[in-house]
C-alpha cells in the first residue's frame, strides 16, 4: 500500500467514516461508559486493540472461510480476542477494569467490529485490514475520549479525575475546578446530548470545509483561465 | 454427495478455528491468572482498610472470612460476609459486608467496621446505584456524610436515635435524598444489634472455605 492510500484509510476511520459519528455504530458502550475521560480512554484503547487484531485475523483466514460460516467465525474470533483483552486488563489495570465493568466483555457485541470484519477485512489484504482497524479504532477511541472529556468537564467540573486507574499511583489525581457540576451531563440524557452535539459539530465543520473548497475551486479555475 | 462434503469442510474449518481461539484464551488465562488472583486479594484488603481506621491488628483479614448464608438477622436477603480481625490472636474488630435492600434504586452494599466493644470504626459504601449528585453523597469520595458514624455505638445514640433527623434520629440526612440515608442508617443499626447479640459466636467460628 502506498503512502497516500494509507493516510486516506486512516483519515476515513478517524473522520470521514468515523464508526461513531458517521456510521453511528457501537453506541451502547459509547453512551454508557463515557462519564469520564479515563473511562473513554480505557474502553477506546480496548476497542482499538480488539478491532485491529480481529481485522488482521479475519483477513488472514479469509481464503479458507466459506461464506455460510463466516459470521460464526467472526463472532468466535472477536469473542476470544475480547476475553484475552479482558484478562489482560484484569491483570494490569484492575481498577480500570472494575470501573468499565461489563462494558469490556460487551465489546463482543459492538457492531462496529463485526461491520469492519464483514465490510472490509474479509475482502482486503492483512496489511490493509490492520490499517483499517487502526483507523476505525482510533476514530472510535477519539470520539469516546472527546465525549468523556466533555461530560466529565460539565458534569463533575474535572479532567482526568480517575487517572490513577491508568497509572496505578495516587500521586496525581487529575484537575478539579469545582465541587460539583451540571449533573445532567453525567446522567444518560447527557450522553445523547453530547453525541448529538459531536455529530452536529462534525457536520458543520464538513459543510464549511466543502464550501470553502468549492470557492477555492472556482478561484483556481479562474486562475487557469 | 457434494452437499455433505461442503458441510464437512465447513464443520472442520469451524472446529479448527474454535480450537485455535480456545488455545489463545487458555494461554492468556495461564499468563494472567496469578496476577489477577493477587490483584483481587489486594483490592479486597484495600477496600476493607477504611473501615478499620487505625486499629492495630496482625492477622490476615481476607483469610478470616465468615459467610453467613440466608436466612439471617443481618440486613439483606443474600449471604452476609464478616471478616474477623485479631491482634495476637485476640479479637479486636469485625468487618461486616451487608446489603440495604430499601435504597432508592437497587441494593446498597455497605462495609461496616465494629471494634470488639461494639463501637463503629468506619463505614464505606461498596456498591450502589443511587442517583448521582443526590443519593450518591453516601460515598466517602462525594461527601463527608459517611464519616459521622465513626466512634458511635448502640450506646451513643441509643437504638431509637439510630435514624436520620427527619425520622427523629440523630444522624444527618442528605438534601434532596432521604430514602438513601434512611436505608443505610437502618442497615447499620441492624448490624450493630446483630453484633451485640452474636459477638462471641462470630469470633469463635471457623473461616468459611472458598467454594472453588
Amino acid at each position: 500500500m502506498n503512502r497516500a492510500a494509507l493516510t486516506e484509510r486512516l483519515k476515513a476511520g478517524v473522520w470521514k467514516d468515523n464508526p461513531g459519528l458517521v456510521q453511528l455504530l457501537g453506541l451502547c458502550p459509547l453512551l454508557a461508559v463515557t462519564t469520564t475521560l479515563v473511562n473513554g480512554i480505557g474502553l477506546g484503547v480496548a476497542t482499538l486493540l480488539v478491532l485491529t487484531f480481529s481485522n488482521a485475523l479475519v483477513s488472514a483466514t479469509r481464503r479458507w472461510i466459506r461464506d455460510e460460516i463466516r459470521i460464526p467465525i467472526y463472532v468466535l474470533i472477536i469473542a476470544s480476542l475480547v476475553t484475552c483483552i479482558e484478562l489482560i486488563f484484569k491483570a494490569w489495570f484492575p481498577t480500570l477494569d472494575r470501573s468499565l465493568g461489563i462494558f469490556i466483555p460487551l465489546i463482543v457485541t459492538n457492531c462496529a467490529i463485526v461491520a469492519r470484519a464483514e465490510v472490509f477485512a474479509s475482502r482486503n489484504s492483512v496489511a490493509d485490514s490492520i490499517v483499517d482497524g487502526i483507523g476505525m479504532g482510533t476514530g472510535f477511541a477519539l470520539l469516546l475520549m472527546a465525549i468523556g472529556f466533555f461530560r466529565e468537564l460539565l458534569g463533575q467540573a474535572s479532567v482526568l479525575s480517575d487517572v490513577s486507574m491508568l497509572t496505578g499511583n495516587d500521586a496525581f489525581s487529575g484537575f478539579s475546578f469545582a465541587d460539583s457540576g451540571l449533573l445532567l451531563a453525567i446522567l444518560p440524557p447527557g450522553a445523547f446530548f453530547s453525541l448529538a452535539l459531536a455529530v452536529a459539530v462534525k457536520n458543520a465543520f464538513d459543510r464549511k470545509r466543502r464550501r470553502s473548497r468549492n470557492m477555492g475551486g472556482t478561484r483556481s479555475l479562474r486562475r487557469s483561465d | 454427495m457434494k452437499d455433505s462434503s461442503a458441510i464437512l469442510k465447513s464443520g472442520t474449518t469451524l472446529a479448527a478455528i474454535a480450537a485455535i481461539c480456545t488455545a489463545l484464551v487458555a494461554a492468556t488465562y495461564h499468563l494472567t491468572a496469578d496476577r489477577i488472583a493477587a490483584n483481587d486479594k489486594a483490592i479486597l484488603e484495600q477496600s476493607l482498610q477504611p473501615a478499620l481506621s487505625d486499629i492495630f491488628y496482625d492477622s490476615g483479614v481476607s483469610e478470616s472470612r465468615l459467610v453467613i448464608p440466608p436466612p439471617h438477622d443481618l440486613p439483606g436477603s443474600e449471604a452476609a460476609i464478616i471478616y474477623r480481625v485479631y491482634a495476637t490472636e485476640n479479637p479486636v474488630a469485625a468487618l461486616f459486608v451487608v446489603t440495604a435492600r430499601d435504597g432508592f434504586s437497587g441494593p446498597i452494599r455497605i462495609l461496616l467496621g465494629v471494634n470488639y466493644d461494639g463501637v463503629v470504626t468506619g463505614v464505606r459504601i461498596l456498591q450502589h446505584r443511587e442517583t448521582p449528585g443526590l443519593g450518591d453523597k453516601i460515598v466517602s469520595t462525594r461527601s463527608d456524610w459517611v464519616h459521622q458514624f465513626a466512634d458511635r455505638s448502640l450506646a451513643d445514640p441509643v437504638v431509637a436515635g439510630w435514624a436520620i433527623e427527619r425520622d427523629g434520629g440523630e444522624f444527618d440526612q442528605l438534601t434532596g435524598a432521604s430514602v438513601t440515608p434512611r436505608a443505610v442508617v437502618k442497615a447499620m443499626r441492624d448490624t450493630l444489634i446483630y453484633f451485640d447479640a452474636h459477638r462471641d459466636e462470630i469470633f469463635a467460628a471457623a473461616a468459611t472455605e472458598d467454594a472453588s
